[in-house]
């Protein structure tokens, strides 16, 4: 009873994994199929020509670029957006704080189904045409409110003393924020920017209302969703899937990495008698 | 940079300008173009006019309450589904994982990095007909012969459980991992059995996460219409499939207009009362 009192909780997790990784390991392993017919639904057997093939299907690859395209393009802008923001939210005090802080609060809380029908009614009725510099100007849209808040819990830590220490040697406020500030904030940017560019290339719902006659990657798969999805998608989406997991381990080694030199650039302390002997934290 | 001296409370404004530019011309005024829309009369063919057509309302709530609960019923089940799911599990990567920790993040976001359209279609191999799935769920009767999952409200709730389980998740994991191991002793050395110790320390300080992931999960679901797409049929569609249809297919701008209205402002009601519930500290950071 004790047995399995004690291995209850870590076979869970183990359960609640292979439920979240399954889609996964799904998705890879069609990429992978053979199918003889249109659909990829069942398994027929494993080829390394969908690999080979992936622009094999009209389409897939223009969609795939322009989606690249608007994610670096939308990223960049609503990053510079979103830091400018934080900046003043955070280190500044000026009048209508309160409604700032709910102007970039309420996008977030906002059904993407409400934000893209509610910018078609605005391109309807302005006469604009949709298409790329529509779906730039709505990625843009909902990525700032996410650059605010990744950059923003980064600037309430801030070590605001090495600030004062430049300026005190003399370096005025711009040269302070270029060779301080901007260097200490880089990494909350750069996460800053990766989330954007994530959510940017994985937007369906606003990118379908506001895309015209443009396609992006998931447009291409919610077309070919209507007929029969050809395993190239799967290739795509594993390469995607690939990539972002390859950049967040990449991202832990580094932080390990810099984790270590500290403690090493540090004396060697003594343990303390209780942490020899560790008992599981309860 | 001189004229930033000089009028150093304009830096600020300054700095706000764009990003508050952009938001007023791409998020503020679109709702407004909605609201306006959504009180207009006519058809694509002839045109629609401006006439304070708050019939639209009416008519949207008596045509489409079906669809409107059937989003509430769906999301509030899938967000206490993925809460349900997600506790223990983030519970014991913040207490127990140790060195594991990142390495149980990444598994846990790891979903979001497949395009949301292809890992719903993923749940379409898994749970179809003759799939390892029913077929299991046959044998052991829980299904009859030909019962089936896709179509049916079973497999939309369990895609929408799925594909939003990381926004409850990591929240969650945020507050627990934040409680201090010393108020755990504290209550053991006070006597306090595991249960209790779990119950009145871990639980509520695990609160603020909890009502965030809530959020997080319950809007987007609302909203969704993928899953009711993909995995469902038209009876199991939600309010966000009938304004996708209304606007991209039928052409029906000022119904689909106040479905929209109505969406948010239920939701902005929802958030309201929660907020007042919860504290409004914890809702906007």
């Amino acid at each position: 009873m004790r047995w399995v009192k004690r291995h209850l909780l870590p076979a869970y997790a183990v359960l609640a994994f292979c439920y979240l990784l399954l889609p996964i390991a799904v998705v890879i392993a069609f990429s992978f199929n053979a199918p003889s017919g249109r659909f990829n639904y069942v398994w027929e057997g494993f080829t390394l020509d969908n690999w080979v093939n992936w622009d094999a299907p009209p389409g897939i690859q223009s969609a795939v670029v322009k989606s690249l395209e608007i994610g670096m393009l939308s990223t960049i802008l609503a990053t510079a957006l979103g830091t400018l923001l934080a900046l003043a939210i955070v280190r500044h005090q000026f009048r209508g704080r309160g409604a700032t802080n709910m102007l970039i609060f309420l996008p977030m809380s906002t059904p993407e189904i409400v934000l893209g029908a509610s910018l078609l009614t605005l391109f309807l009725n302005r006469q604009v045409v949709t298409g790329f510099g529509t779906i730039f100007i709505a990625h843009v849209m909902f990525i700032v409110s996410y650059v605010v808040v990744t950059v923003k819990a980064r600037l309430i830590d801030f070590d605001r003393h090495l600030e004062e220490a430049a300026m005190d040697l003399g370096a005025n406020e711009w040269v302070t924020f270029r060779k301080v500030t901007l260097p200490l904030l880089a990494p909350a940017i750069l996460s800053a920017a990766l989330l954007g560019f994530a959510l940017s290339i994985d937007d369906f719902v606003i990118t379908y209302f506001v895309s015209g006659p443009t396609q992006t990657f998931p447009l291409f798969v919610w077309g070919a969703a209507r007929v029969a999805v050809p395993p190239q998608v799967n290739v795509v989406a594993s390469a995607i899937f690939l990539v972002a997991v390859l950049i967040m381990i990449g991202n832990v080694i580094w932080g390990l990495r810099g984790r270590r030199a500290r403690e090493e650039s540090m004396p060697p302390a003594v343990p303390l008698p209780e942490q020899l002997h560790q008992p599981e934290a309860a | 940079m001189s004229f930033l001296h000089r009028h150093k409370g304009l830096t600020p404004y300054l700095l706000l300008l764009p990003g508050i530019v952009w938001l007023m011309l791409f998020f503020v005024a679109p709702l407004g173009f909605l609201g306006y829309q959504s009180l207009q009369t006519g058809t694509f063919d002839t045109g629609y006019t401006f006439d304070w057509a708050f019939s639209n309302y009416w008519d949207a709530i008596s045509d489409y309450h079906e669809q409107f609960v059937r989003s509430f019923v769906y999301a509030g089940i899938a967000t206490i589904l993925a809460l349900l799911v997600s506790y223990p599990l983030v519970y014991w990567i913040a207490f127990r994982a140790g060195r594991w920790k990142n390495v149980c993040l990444i598994l846990i976001v790891a979903p979001l990095f497949v395009t949301y359209l292809v890992r719903t279609l993923a749940w379409l191999n898994i749970l179809a007909d003759e799939g390892p799935v029913v077929g299991f769920l046959r044998d052991i009767h829980v299904l009859g012969p030909d019962g089936r999952l896709l179509a049916t409200s079973v497999a939309v709730v369990a895609g929408i459980t799925y594909n939003f389980l990381p926004f409850m998740a990591l929240p969650v994991y945020v507050s627990l991992e934040q409680i201090d191991a010393r108020l755990l002793e504290a209550a053991e050395d006070l006597y306090a059995s595991k249960r209790q110790a779990f119950l009145r320390v871990t639980l509520p300080l695990s609160a603020p996460g909890i009502v965030a992931g809530t959020l997080l999960t319950f809007i987007p679901a609302a909203g969704d219409f993928i899953n009711a797409q993909l995995l469902g049929t038209p009876n199991q569609y939600m309010v966000g499939n009938v304004i996708q249809s209304k606007f991209l297919d039928v052409l029906d701008y000022p119904s689909a207009a106040a479905l929209s209205f109505i969406l948010m402002a239920l939701i902005l009601v929802g958030l309201l009362g929660y907020a007042r519930a919860v504290g409004t500290e914890r809702l906007t950071g």
